[in-house]
Parts: structure tokens; C-alpha cells; sequence
């Protein structure tokens, strides 16, 4: 028997609540799965399955609230049969939601003093973004009907999602600038070629396929992490422990404010449309709140470009347990010597704000030399 | 397609992208980068729904040209 826990959604949300199952016991999930959607202070999050297995039996109410790590559902594993389960149960004669796994731990507690409520009351509380364990009932043995659950939400004050989300980024942020010795390079980057190339590319297509130079950086970004993997991973319990993949979080801009980093996946390994695709598609549904659970939680390094109003450079805050964040600023045309010669060309400031205790400003200034190289390359991008 | 309704459809598609815009009160003959938030994303995203709505292509050569609602609706008034 497997127990499938709610995955971690991102150093910033701790807890979700259970909105939708996705699947019905007797079902077959296979990895990559979306097996639940839970609502958090920034997104509606699909939560990926990585396990295989068939669904035994879901372990959550909708409409409850969860920590992370909490088991939502128990998987019988291929081969595994479910009266065996029901064999160790501690009575044969009960039905199946008695499997002993699920009498350990938090979410009997929670359970335990759940308040009875109509199915159709805990689907409406869901929606409504209710706590169905904090709602009184009116109804005979105090259960908790429809109206009770309208009643609340009357009540209660409307969920302000914008004040959720900064409070999610205050403590984040707070915490990463309290256990985080930044330090913070930056080096101006000729990008003259890459832009020549980039309009070169565009010029032939429909805006639908054209390629925005934002996702060129970020391809750089992911090449020279090949070169230092030292600034890609997560910094826990003392040491730093390397990500299995390249996948960049990109820091977007919420249109009522906020921001959110969602993963890019194995950007190394893509070719720029490819990647443009990806990247439209994620600013979308990040914006329109609907992202994957691995998503907000597999990125190993973030990547914020602040220059769509013109600021030259960014120098950020690390996003924890993340050990580095990489900033560019605008492209724009500066004066620069080239050859001993005054000249204008594009240029934009990269930024690197680093954990000092996972690498050092040598290693940070060669990793910003490798980026600046891979721009002047950028056919091989 | 009259100007009317070139501009009808533009700020139709800028509203489903930037949905706190009100047409009422965008001033066409302002900058439209300060009028409306949007970034460059935004901005592709808007020339893409232009070109599978008015079958207008606008290449990347004349985004200069394109810096206003009025602009904008001009523009396309001459190629649709």
C-alpha cells in the first residue's frame, strides 16, 4: 500500500484546501497524474501523482483544509490486492475505508473532530473556500447543511486573495533574507547578435510562433547551470542538495498584483520555440491561477527579468531553499567599446544574487561568464 | 471594416488579455504601454489574436509605429 502525500507547493504555501478529486477509487493513476486540485494563497494547484498504483481509497474530505505531507489518498500497488489491505484491517467484517494506514497520524485527528456535513454542504463549502471543519451546524445532531454553509459565507468577511498571496510573499521573502547570506553580482552583457539573430528568426513568422528574447536568456541561464551546478538546488539541512533536472522558476507578475515562480521543466534540453510555447502557456495559467504541483516546487534556480518598464537591473531575493536567482534587467542600446572603438548596441545587466554558503562570488563570476558567452552564441541556443 | 468596429474588436481582445481595462476610459492618442499594463508577452499575445481575427499579420519591423490605440486601429484600418 502506498500512501500518497499532498507534495510540497513551493517553499511560500504550506497548506491547501481539497477543491476536486480527479479520481474514484478502483482507478488506475499513473506518474504525472492529476489526481486533485487544492486551492492556495496563489493558484488553484492540479496535484501530479507520482506514483503508480490503483486508487484504494481517498483520504480527505473536500473542502478540508491541508499541511503538506498530509496523506490524501492510498494507492494499492501493481500487483497488490486489495483484500490483503482489508485482511490486516482491525475488523474483516468492516467496509473498506477502515485500512490501518490511514488510522495513524494528523488526519485523524482532524477526522475525528470533523463536524458531520451533507455531501452537498461540503462541495458548496469547497467552492466557496470554507473550512468545512470550522462551520457550526444547525441541522438534527448539529450537521452542517446547505444553508449553514451559505449562512457562513454570508458571515464571513470575502477571502481577499491579494492579502493571502502577500502574506505568503512577506514570509519568503522574510525568511530568505533572514537565513540567506546574499551576495549579489552583476556584469553588463553585449547582446547585439542575439538580438540580430532574434529579429533575423521573427521576421518570417506569424506572431504566434515568434520568439521573445526572454526565453533566449533563459536557455542561456539553463546551459551554463550545466557548466555550474552549484548554483541549482536547494539548500537543506546544512548542505546542498544538487536538482535532479534544470528546471528555472520564472518569476511572473500577477495583473492584481503578486507574483508568482513557477518551473519551466528541463529548459537545457529544449529548443527556443519549443521553450517559447512552454513559457506563454505557463505566464498564462499562472495568471489565470491554475498551475501543476510540480511547478511551484521543482525549480532549483528562479530567473526574474524586470525590464519590460525599463529598469536596467534587478538584483533579487532568493527564493528558499533555492541558492541562487539570476536577474536581467532591460535590453536597450547603451554606448560601448568594441575593438577600442565607441560604438551602440543592445545591452542588458544579468544579475546573480547567491547563497553564500552554498558556493562563493569566484565561482558566480565565472557562472556569469559562461551566460555572457552562451549570448554571443546564439544560433546554438 | 470601418474604424469603429477595428476598434471595437482591438479593444476586445486587449480586454480578454488585460481584463481590467475600461474602453471608456483608454485614451486611444496616449502610449499604449502606459495606458495599459502589458508586457511583451501581452503584446504577442495580442498581435496573435489580431492576426487569427482580422488575418493581419503585423511583423515586428512596425511594432514602433504601433505605440497608441489610435495607431493601432489605423493601421489595420489600411490592411483589412
Amino acid at each position: 500500500m502506498i500512501e500518497f502525500k499532498l507534495p510540497s507547493l513551493g517553499s511560500d504555501m504550506d497548506e491547501g484546501t481539497l477543491l476536486e478529486w480527479k479520481v474514484q477509487p478502483g482507478e488506475r493513476v499513473t506518474r504525472g497524474q492529476v489526481i486533485a486540485v487544492v486551492d492556495t494563497a496563489k493558484a488553484a494547484v492540479d496535484v501530479e501523482c507520482w506514483q503508480e498504483g490503483e486508487v484504494f481509497e481517498l483520504l480527505i474530505e473536500l473542502g478540508t483544509k491541508i499541511p503538506v505531507g498530509t496523506p490524501m489518498v492510498s494507492l494499492l500497488e501493481p500487483g497488490e490486492r486489495p483484500e490483503n489491505v482489508q485482511h490486516t484491517a482491525p475488523s474483516p467484517a468492516q467496509p473498506v475505508p477502515q485500512a490501518p494506514d490511514v488510522m495513524k497520524g494528523a488526519p485523524v485527528l482532524a477526522a475525528a473532530t470533523r463536524p458531520r456535513i451533507s455531501p452537498a454542504a461540503r462541495k458548496r463549502a469547497a467552492e466557496l473556500g470554507l473550512d468545512a471543519g470550522t462551520l457550526s451546524g444547525s441541522g438534527p445532531h448539529g450537521v452542517v447543511s446547505l444553508e449553514d454553509v451559505e449562512a457562513a459565507a454570508a458571515a464571513a468577511p470575502p477571502v481577499d486573495r491579494y492579502a493571502l498571496m502577500r502574506q505568503a510573499i512577506a514570509a519568503a521573502m522574510s525568511r530568505s533574507k533572514r537565513e540567506i547570506p546574499h551576495y549579489y553580482l552583476g556584469e553588463t552583457i553585449a547582446v547585439g547578435k542575439l538580438m540580430a539573430w532574434l529579429q533575423a528568426h521573427n521576421a518570417e513568422l506569424p506572431p504566434e510562433q515568434r520568439l521573445l528574447p526572454a526565453v533566449a536568456l533563459l536557455k542561456a541561464v539553463a546551459l551554463a547551470l550545466r557548466e555550474y551546478p552549484q548554483f541549482n538546488g536547494f539548500w537543506q539541512g546544512g548542505t546542498l542538495h544538487p536538482a535532479p533536472g534544470i528546471h528555472l522558476g520564472v518569476a511572473i507578475s500577477l495583473r492584481q498584483g503578486g507574483l508568482i515562480a513557477p518551473a519551466l521543466h528541463d529548459v537545457d534540453d529544449k529548443p527556443l520555440p519549443r521553450l517559447m510555447s512552454e513559457f506563454s502557456d505557463l505566464v498564462q495559467r499562472a495568471r489565470s491561477g491554475s498551475l501543476r504541483s510540480s511547478e511551484l516546487s521543482d525549480a532549483g534556480l528562479t530567473v526574474t527579468q524586470l525590464g519590460e518598464q525599463g529598469v536596467d537591473s534587478v538584483f533579487g531575493v532568493i527564493y528558499p531553499p533555492q541558492v541562487a536567482l539570476v536577474g536581467f534587467g532591460a535590453i536597450a542600446e547603451r554606448p560601448w567599446v568594441e575593438d577600442g572603438q565607441l560604438c551602440v548596441r543592445p545591452v542588458v545587466v544579468a544579475s546573480l544574487a547567491a547563497d553564500h554558503r552554498a558556493s562563493d562570488g569566484h565561482q558566480g563570476a565565472r557562472f556569469l561568464a559562461a551566460i555572457r558567452r552562451l549570448l554571443q552564441e546564439p544560433e546554438s541556443l | 471594416m470601418d474604424a469603429t468596429e477595428i476598434r471595437r474588436q482591438v479593444l476586445e481582445e486587449l480586454q480578454r488579455i488585460a481584463p481590467e481595462v475600461e474602453a471608456d476610459l483608454l485614451r486611444g492618442d496616449r502610449p499604449l504601454r502606459n495606458e495599459v499594463d502589458l508586457d511583451s508577452m501581452d503584446w504577442l499575445r495580442l498581435l496573435g489574436a489580431l492576426h487569427k481575427r482580422l488575418g493581419v499579420n503585423i511583423p515586428e519591423a512596425d511594432y514602433q509605429r504601433l505605440d497608441s490605440l489610435d495607431a493601432i486601429v489605423e493601421y489595420l484600418g489600411t490592411r483589412c
